[in-house]
């Protein structure tokens, strides 16, 4: 598509499983995958607690979606933010979350891993830089 | 016969953990489920208060949700029990009524 590329940021900040907010994100990224934007996700507060590898959800009856976030490379996420100070506070660091590999199909170009822990500031600056922030 | 307190909630979202905590009566029992279960959790900032808590309250974890959210027992702030969902109805039986902090 040749139209204006607009920067579309989903914000997340719920925890997964307890309510509905973290895959009802998912299913509007995978979707909007179609418009071709410039898409990045950032995890916030609480939402940090979706990327964290080893989920297993069959001793409480609900579809297991954390495996999803590893695809999203090859759904138009570009990159995907992670705050600092949400892990510290949980106790968490980088070696807990998931990683998400990323390859531009036309240029061959590769990423191992985009997840990305940034601080504050950036934050800041990563929601001013969006066209468009999706809040969940 | 004590209370059995269920807190489904995070402690970094809602002040369900800390309601529970300041009214519970010692030698009651609180169990963690759903969101609840990040307050169980080592090293985070809410570990301090969960510590303080079990000098007077018995604190459980339901296993099922633990390991939902990617958590193993060897997370666990130490001296919190691990129940599966038979765990769950045998405390609520052992209790005079449960509880539910939303």
């Amino acid at each position: 598509m040749s139209e204006v590329v607009k920067k579309f940021m989903y914000l997340n900040r719920k925890a997964p499983y307890g309510t509905i907010y973290a895959w009802e994100s998912l299913e509007v990224v995978l979707i909007g995958a179609a418009f071709d934007q410039e898409v990045s996700l950032l995890f916030l507060d609480d939402g940090v607690y979706q990327l964290v590898k080893g989920q297993n959800t069959a001793g409480i009856g609900m579809k297991n979606f954390s495996p999803t976030y590893r695809t999203l490379g090859d759904y138009e996420v570009k990159n995907i933010y992670v705050d600092r100070a949400s892990l510290e506070a949980r106790g968490l660091s980088e070696d807990d979350l998931v990683e998400v590999a990323w390859e531009d199909w036309e240029s061959g170009e590769e990423k191992e891993n985009i997840v990305e822990v940034v601080d504050a500031a950036r934050v800041t600056e990563l929601m001013d830089e969006a066209d468009c922030v999706f809040s969940f | 016969m004590s209370i059995l307190h269920t807190v489904n909630k995070s402690p970094f979202e809602r002040n369900s953990l800390d309601s529970c905590l300041k009214f519970a009566a010692e030698g009651a029992s609180v169990l963690l489920i759903e969101d609840g279960i990040y307050a169980a959790l080592k090293g985070s900032s809410v570990e301090g208060k969960v510590t303080d808590a079990m000098g007077s309250l018995k604190l459980f974890v339901l296993g099922p949700d633990l390991n939902a959210r990617g958590f193993s027992e060897d997370r666990l702030i130490p001296g919190i029990n691990v129940v599966d969902y038979a765990g769950f109805v045998d405390l609520a039986a052992e209790s005079s009524k449960v509880q539910a902090w939303l």
